[in-house]
Order: C-alpha cells, then sequence, then structure tokens
C-alpha cells in the first residue's frame, strides 16, 4: 500500500514535470548531438537551454562557467559526460539543509504570501490537506479580505477537506482577522493556523506595510510558535520572481517558496536563480489539480526529473 | 538585484568609439549582445530575440551614425524602431459586432486575472456608451461564479450566471439570448483557467467558440509571464484562434518580455493592460511606449527622438538657463506638476526622466494624493514667494498652512524638497560635476 503510494508520488511528479523534462532534456540532447566536442559553441548552446528554461541569463552565465572550469578540471572532451556534469552543478545549486514544513509551538502559524493569481488560496488547500491526514489539527484564516469572493473560496475549501475557517467580512482588517483565528486556535487546541493573504505586488508598500501588520500581531500573540512563511511563486513567470522573492523576502522574512503550476510547459527555472541569489529554499511544488497534488520539493528528484532519459 | 540600464551598457560598450561615422559588424556584434541580454532579462521569448536581433543587426552595419548621437544611442534609436514596428504602431481598439450584441470572451491559463478582466473591461466599454453583460462561465474553481458576481455587484453590471452544475456552452448560449432579450449590447463571457496542454478543457473553449460565434476571442496573459509566454499564446492562438491580448498585473515592475513574444509569435495585437487593483484600472495599451520599459531605459527614446528633432530649442534653452542659474521657481515647478498629473502615476512618470533609475526611486515613496497636497501649498503661496522661496518666514509658512489646508510641517517639508530638487537639477545640468558625484547618468556621462 505505502509503496504503491510511494510510486505514485514519483509517477505523479514525474507526469507533472514530463513536459518540462522533455522540452529541456530534448534540447540538451540535440545539443549534445550536434556538438561531439566540447567547445565555446556548445557552452553558448547549453547557456541558451537554460535561459530557456527561465533560468535567467545571470544565473545560467554562472551555471556555464561552474561547468567551463570543472570540464577543464576533469579534462573532460566528450560532450556526452557533459550533462552529468551540468545535472550535478543545478543539484549542487539547489542542494538545501531542511525542506520540511515546521510546525512547532501551540498553534504553529503558517502564512501564505504572493502576488495576485499565483495559487496562493489552492495551495492552503492542499497544505492543509496534507497536514490533516498527517493527523494534525489545521484552522483556517480568511485573510484575503481583498479581493472578491476570496473568502468563499477558502470556505469552499475548507467545507471540502473538513477545516473550520476563521472568517470576517469582505474589507476587514486582515491583522483582525488573523488575531481571531488565534484566538480560535488556542481555545480549540489547535496545531496549525494557515493564514490566505490578499494576492499583491511586491511593489506596492502600502500593502507590503499591511503584511508586517499582520506580522507583529503573530509576534505579539505567539511568540514562542514556529512560523513558516511561504511565497507562493507561479512556475510561469518569468525574471520577475526574483524581485518578487527579494521584496517579499525583505517584508515579510520568508521560510520557503510554494512553486505552483508545475504542469503546464512552464519549466520553473527560475527557482534555481532564486535560490542561487536569494537563498530561500522551495518547500514544496504543485504538479497538478488534485488535492495530493502538493509534493515536499526534493532537489535531486527534481533535476533528475528535470533530465532523465 | 538591479539591472543596469541597456543605455549605460551600451554606453560602456562603445567607449572606444567615439567619433565613427559608422557602425561596423564588430561595434554592432558587441552591442548586440547587450540588447540581446536586455531582451532575455525582460522575459523576450529566446527565439523572438534570436530573430529579432538577426533583423536589426542587418539594419545596424553600416548605417550613418546621426550627427547627434553618440554609437550607443544610435544603436537604441534602431533597436526602438523595430520593436515598435513589430509591436505595431497604432493602438488597437475593440470590434464592435455590426449586428449587437457583441459577445467577448476572456479565455487564458489559472490565475492570469480573468475574472477581474471581465469587470475592468466590462466597466471601461460601458464608458463608450455599451450596455454590458459578464457571463460566469467558470464552473470549475471554487467561488469563480461568486467573485464575478461581487465585481459586477461592485460596478452595477448585471451577472448572468446558471451556478456551477450546467455545462459552460449552455451557460454561454443561455447568456447571450438573455442579453438580447434584455438589451445588452455586449457580453462578456469568464471562462475557467487551464493549462494550454489540457485538451479536454481546450475543447470546451472551442466548444463555446462554435455554440456562440464570439466577436473577439481576447487572451489575458499575465505580464510576469517568462519564457512559456510563447508557448501558451501559440497554443491558445493554433487551437482557438485568438483575436487580441489582454495583458495583466503590469503595474509592477516587471519589464514585460512577454508582450514582445505573445505579439512575434501571434502577430495579433496587446488590446488592454491591467494597471492596477481598482476595477477601473484598465488602460488601453500603447504599443509605442512599450519598448522603453522592455529594454528598461526610462524614457531614453524620446530624448534620443529630442536630440534628432531639436525640438522648441527656446523653450528647453529657458528652462536649462534658469535650472542653472537656479532660476527654477515654484511656477515652473508647477507648471510641471500640471503636466504631470496628465502623464500618469507619478512614480511612473518619474521612472521616465532618464537618470531616475529604480535604484535612485526604491527609497522613494511616491503617493498621488501628496501631489494634490503639494499644489495646494504652492498654490497658497504669493507671487512673490513663488519667485524667491527664501523670503518665505514663519508667519508666511502659517499662513501658506493655513491658506492649503496643511500643516507648517508640510510647508517646511516642501521647501526643503524644492530645494533639494534645484540642487539636483543644477547637478544635472552640469554634467562634469556628475561623473565625480553619486548620480549615475546614461548617456551624458
Amino acid at each position: 500500500m505505502s509503496q504503491e503510494k510511494k510510486k505514485g508520488f514519483f509517477a505523479r511528479l514525474k507526469e507533472g514535470l514530463s513536459k518540462t523534462r522533455n522540452s529541456i532534456t530534448e534540447k540538451v540532447d540535440e545539443v549534445l548531438k550536434t556538438f561531439k566536442k566540447v567547445d565555446e559553441e556548445l557552452f553558448e548552446e547549453l547557456e541558451e537551454v537554460l535561459i530557456t528554461a527561465d533560468v535567467g541569463v545571470q544565473t545560467s552565465m554562472e551555471i556555464i562557467e561552474r561547468l567551463r572550469k570543472a570540464t577543464k578540471e576533469q579534462k573532460i572532451s566528450d560532450s556526452s559526460d557533459v550533462k552529468e556534469l551540468l545535472k550535478q552543478i543545478i543539484r549542487d545549486m539547489l542542494e538545501l539543509e531542511d525542506n520540511t514544513l515546521k510546525i512547532e509551538g501551540h498553534p504553529a502559524v503558517i502564512m501564505v504570501i504572493g502576488v495576485n493569481g499565483v495559487g496562493k488560496t489552492t495551495s492552503i488547500a492542499k497544505i492543509a490537506y496534507k497536514l490533516k491526514n498527517e493527523g494534525k489539527k489545521v484552522l483556517l484564516a480568511a485573510a484575503d479580505t481583498f479581493r472578491a469572493a476570496a473568502i468563499d473560496q477558502l470556505e469552499i475549501w475548507g467545507d471540502r477537506i473538513g477545516v473550520d475557517v476563521i472568517k470576517h467580512q469582505e474589507g476587514a482588517d486582515p491583522a483582525a482577522v488573523v488575531y481571531d483565528a488565534i484566538q480560535a486556535a488556542k481555545s480549540r487546541r489547535m496545531d496549525v493556523v494557515i493564514c490566505d493573504t490578499a494576492g499583491r505586488l511586491h511593489t506596492k508598500k502600502n500593502l507590503m506595510e499591511e503584511l508586517r501588520k499582520v506580522f507583529k500581531v503573530i509576534d505579539r500573540e505567539l511568540p514562542d510558535s514556529s512560523r513558516e512563511v511561504l511565497l507562493v511563486l507561479d512556475a510561469t513567470t518569468g525574471q520577475n520572481a526574483v524581485n518578487q522573492a527579494k521584496l517579499f523576502n525583505e517584508a515579510a522574512e520568508v521560510t520557503g517558496i510554494v512553486l505552483t503550476k508545475l504542469d503546464g510547459t512552464a519549466k520553473g527555472g527560475i527557482i534555481i536563480a532564486i535560490k542561487s541569489e536569494q537563498n530561500i529554499p522551495v518547500k514544496l511544488i504543485g504538479v497538478g489539480e488534485k488535492m495530493d497534488d502538493l509534493q515536499e520539493f526534493d532537489s535531486k528528484e527534481f533535476v533528475d526529473a528535470l533530465f532523465a532519459e | 538585484m538591479a539591472f543596469e540600464s541597456l543605455a549605460s551598457k551600451l554606453q560602456e560598450t562603445f567607449k572606444k568609439l567615439k567619433g565613427k561615422g559608422k557602425l561596423t559588424e564588430k561595434d554592432v556584434k558587441a552591442a548586440m549582445r547587450e540588447v540581446k541580454l536586455a531582451l532575455l532579462e525582460a522575459d523576450v521569448n529566446f527565439k523572438v530575440v534570436k530573430d529579432f536581433i538577426n533583423t536589426i543587426s542587418e539594419k545596424a552595419v553600416g548605417s550613418e551614425v546621426l550627427e547627434s548621437l553618440t554609437p550607443g544611442q544610435h544603436v537604441i534609436k534602431i533597436v526602438n524602431e523595430e520593436l515598435t514596428q513589430l509591436m505595431g504602431s497604432a493602438q488597437s481598439k475593440i470590434v464592435f459586432a455590426s449586428k449587437p450584441p457583441t459577445v467577448l470572451m476572456l479565455v487564458g491559463l489559472q490565475g492570469a486575472g480573468k475574472t477581474t478582466t471581465c469587470g475592468k473591461l466590462g466597466s471601461a466599454l460601458r464608458k463608450t456608451g455599451k450596455k454590458p453583460l459578464l457571463v460566469a462561465g467558470d464552473i470549475y474553481r471554487a467561488a469563480a461564479i461568486k467573485q464575478l458576481q461581487v465585481v459586477g455587484n461592485q460596478l452595477d453590471i448585471p451577472v448572468f450566471t446558471m451556478g456551477d452544475k450546467k455545462n459552460p456552452v449552455d451557460i454561454a448560449k443561455a447568456g447571450i439570448q438573455y442579453a438580447e432579450s434584455n438589451g445588452h449590447d455586449l457580453v462578456i463571457i469568464d471562462t475557467a483557467g487551464r493549462l494550454h496542454v489540457n485538451e479536454e478543457l481546450m475543447q470546451e473553449l472551442k466548444d463555446i467558440k462554435q455554440a456562440v460565434k464570439p466577436t473577439e476571442i481576447l487572451l489575458v496573459v499575465d505580464a510576469m509571464t517568462g519564457q512559456d509566454a510563447v508557448n501558451v499564446a501559440e497554443n491558445f492562438n493554433e487551437k482557438l484562434g485568438i483575436d487580441g491580448v489582454i495583458l495583466t498585473k503590469f503595474d509592477g515592475d516587471t519589464r514585460g518580455g512577454a508582450a514582445l513574444s505573445v505579439r512575434a509569435v501571434t502577430g495579433k495585437p496587446i488590446k488592454f493592460v491591467g494597471m492596477g487593483e481598482k476595477l477601473s484600472d484598465l488602460e488601453p495599451f500603447y504599443p509605442d511606449r512599450i519598448a522603453s520599459r522592455i529594454l528598461g531605459m526610462g524614457d531614453v527614446l524620446s530624448l534620443i527622438d529630442k536630440a534628432q528633432q531639436a525640438f522648441d530649442q527656446k523653450k528647453s534653452l529657458e528652462l536649462e538657463k534658469k535650472i542653472r542659474s537656479q532660476q527654477f521657481t515654484f511656477d515652473d515647478f508647477l507648471d510641471q506638476l500640471e503636466q504631470m498629473k496628465n502623464m500618469g502615476p507619478l512614480n511612473q512618470v518619474l521612472e521616465m526622466i532618464p537618470g531616475m533609475n529604480q535604484k535612485m526611486l526604491k527609497d522613494v515613496d511616491i503617493d498621488d494624493k501628496q501631489l494634490a497636497h503639494v499644489e495646494a501649498i504652492i498654490k497658497s503661496m504669493t507671487k512673490k514667494e513663488r519667485e524667491n522661496p527664501s523670503v518665505i518666514n514663519s508667519s508666511r509658512k502659517r499662513r501658506i498652512a493655513k491658506g492649503s489646508g496643511t500643516s507648517v510641517q508640510d510647508v517646511n517639508n516642501l521647501l526643503k524638497q524644492f530645494e533639494q530638487m534645484r540642487k539636483m537639477m543644477k547637478q544635472l545640468s552640469n554634467p562634469k560635476k556628475l561623473k565625480k558625484g553619486k548620480m549615475k547618468f546614461p548617456f551624458f556621462g
């Protein structure tokens, strides 16, 4: 049973990433076929492949520079060995210490933030579902009081997974919603409160201020609880995701990234840039529309799936 | 990660080229590398960039550098001309049906902003005299119908819904019938977000198209989309045949290269851009203005234009003289404020000023409401005070504060800022000083 489940997980991850994998692997293979020798032209072509995956110019150049150095050091002259090396380099860049969600204290808090339309509410439902299945008592806080029907959306999800939602009216103060949710969670002895927040562009100063206010409430009410601040990023996002990560991190000390919509043709290469520039680890990835399509990010599996034959 | 602007990079590339009359192949190749990187950093699709670079390389090699331009400026001029041509020079509008109702169908990926845009579009077109009806065709996402209803309610635009148990094709058909019998001459159909590779859901869109024959199908695209924008646009266009694009979330700091990618692969015009949270924040898209944003170089382009045209020399000389001699007065300032107000939100306008890059503006917090206060303060000054702010003593300050409904502190702030601005302008007008100073100023170094 558990083995079947495990297989299901890997199969789904691969399935979700297959589009990504195919295109990237095909391209790398194509490049390596055309260029038997390891020369400048090969490096340039490989750099292009990375850029097309949204890795970004700067990070791509950095990766290729490392690849160039490594091929020289290891005296690799056959282009077919280059791919393994490239995989290793990207894997090293994505390597992280620990990417499990921290749930400590009574209750622990998970804040979910991000720009508009990245899939915050859906991700929350998936996280709640996952934690509930792990035996945690979960409470949701509908602190997106701005977008039309955002509260209803979270409530529908709450019903579906059987988790309570604390809400106010549309237009209410998000900090007050979070405060109430924390009080409710304390008295109901919940393990974790997951807070939805309104989508906001990272460039809107007053909205970023609003986030700070919510954090103040959490600081005051739950000084001893663990706090995850998850930034949700859409895998189709380009280089702007780096700005998003940077500015959200400045305002909220992001502890991890949830990368959504990896089931399309988007490659999500931007996470490499974010890891290398902001050092924020990816904790979860969304690879489909089903409830259990939110998976723990594993850099090894991610890169393997990306380059699998 | 602050990008250096393309302008200053090209400046660097062409340092050695001063005084050259023609661009050689080697010069162009070096410049093209910078242009290529700038476009890629702006998320323009790689293939699109390659094609584009090939076109401009051909044009640039051997071309004469205009007298008033540096080689760097000259390359930018060529890049800009080509970009503008690619984007289409004219603004593209919605084509209404000859026999009402006009039916617009909004499609796109999840989270692009279709539902919000439905409301924004309805509101924008109502201003042109249309009587819109919104049709809730997203039966999948939780509370999507409710969202459209709330949006419709806020705008006082009726929303047609049949709940989430009916087929979207039937909902669309019934929506149009409802519009016909209730005198709506504009129907906007919201559809569920879907992946372009999801055959089943793409088929559903084809079925809706088949059933209601929409006047226009508009693809809603997130302006922050990366390299994949090309696949999305290509797929939706091939399977569905789109008539135009609406770019959303353009009010952030994305360079918006997706705009160029989408345009290049579909050939379809971008008709509107979403510029903010409010339901009134939808603007027509001006293709000729996107180039500078993608290239990340403020309004250097129009500066180049000016270099070519030597426009209204007398007026600019006058202003320059004023700036140099620190004779820039509150009246001049007020003039400029008036002009700026017509141009759009202040922080965006500021970005257009060359030399004002993102880095400099990072700590400047600008609120359009402050502008109104500033205006009130200046208007409460006497003519003498406006011309010579140094006469403003504390009793004058109190009077000005009272007159403008602000505080003495506000008046003090403005005076201080004005003094700083004068200083800055003086600095800007003196390139030699600038080089040593903190401020970086592309093109005039």
